[in-house]
């Protein structure tokens, strides 16, 4: 009998989730069609993480699994926010200096002039 | 795995540590997923930080209606997903039939729709590659978000056939009769991998379809 000691939902929650992922999506579309600037990606985003959460929490029951799942989930979080972050760091910043340009330009010669010699 | 169902295998202690293991093994192997579809998402992050008018306007040529109404079509399958898990710890064979069987015609309906998505691009000249053309001075950055939103849509839709064949597999198993209240591990394991494909979509949409909409 130990497997009956697991949740089962009542049929109300998943409907009541259904509902809520439903009217999230028509938000999200209406959103999208305001100028937020770039609070738009915001706002689309944080509809798009709540929703998942839902699911997460729910739809895949891990608001009811034991702790090692739960900290499985925000170690796999943490590894996509280490990807996205220092990707990112990389790709934002390659802007804030100047590339360096090489020694021939501080001989005042052109790159066409290198490849000639 | 075992041939009685509801049998524990003889390294767990008891049923309970068997599902639990199953679950543990399950969320690693969807983190390794989250990893593949991350790294498309950094991409994709990346690109459109270098190129936004030409994902603005890549992403002005998809049907914003067709992305919705499959948006829905995947929630109502990750609801009868959902309750098809249900039915399993209850113990209703009948129940789980049903609600795989309605999965199933929902994931069909949005890959079908997508292929109707996918044919529209192809006569439009959009697919990326040598007929891709498109009348604009940025046509070669559009390209690059075309690239984005063939792989990132069409790995999706590769997951979502392979999960269209576990259910079927699924459906086997649950009409022999393997499942009981006491045995579901495999209903609930391709059930996680099925919301988990739906969440993917959850971000793809926004993303693709909805950005610059405005």
């Amino acid at each position: 009998m130990s497997q009956n000691e697991t949740h089962v939902l009542p049929l109300k929650i998943y409907l009541l989730i259904f509902a809520v992922l439903l009217v999230m999506t028509g938000v999200t579309v209406q959103v999208a069609y305001v100028d937020l600037g770039f609070m738009n990606t915001v706002v689309a985003l944080g509809i798009a993480c709540f929703k998942a959460s839902l699911v997460v929490l729910y739809f895949m029951h891990l608001r009811y699994s034991s702790s090692l799942p739960k900290l499985f989930w925000v170690a796999g979080l943490l590894w996509l926010a280490m990807l996205i972050t220092f990707a990112m760091s990389d790709y934002l910043t390659r802007q804030w200096i100047e590339q360096p340009q090489g020694w021939a330009r501080n001989r005042g010669i052109s790159i066409e002039q290198v490849a000639k010699q | 795995m075992s041939a009685r169902p509801g049998a524990v295998a003889h390294q767990f202690d008891d049923a309970r540590q068997q599902r639990e293991a199953a679950e543990l093994g399950m969320w690693t192997f969807l983190l390794t997923e989250l990893m593949l579809f991350g790294g498309f998402f950094v991409g994709y992050t990346a690109y459109r930080h270098a190129y936004p008018e030409a994902f603005i306007e890549g992403s002005s040529h998809l049907d914003v209606l067709m992305g919705g109404i499959n948006t829905g079509v995947l929630i109502m399958s990750s609801l009868t997903m959902a309750l098809a898990v249900r039915e399993a710890q209850l113990g209703r064979r009948k129940g789980i039939i049903i609600n795989l069987i309605l999965t199933i015609v929902f994931g069909g309906v949005f890959l079908g729709i997508k292929a109707v998505e996918y044919s529209h691009k192809i006569h439009e000249h959009l697919v990326p590659g040598p007929n891709f053309v498109l009348d604009s001075p940025i046509s070669n950055n559009v390209q690059l978000f075309f690239s984005f939103y063939f792989a990132m849509t069409g790995t999706h839709a590769f997951h979502m056939i392979i999960g269209i064949g576990l259910m079927i597999w699924l459906i086997f198993k649950a009409r022999s009769g393997a499942f009981n209240g006491e045995y579901y591990a495999p209903v609930e394991m391709v059930g996680l991998y099925w919301h988990f494909v739906d969440i993917v979509w959850i971000f793809l949409y926004p993303l693709l379809y909805l950005l610059g909409r405005h």
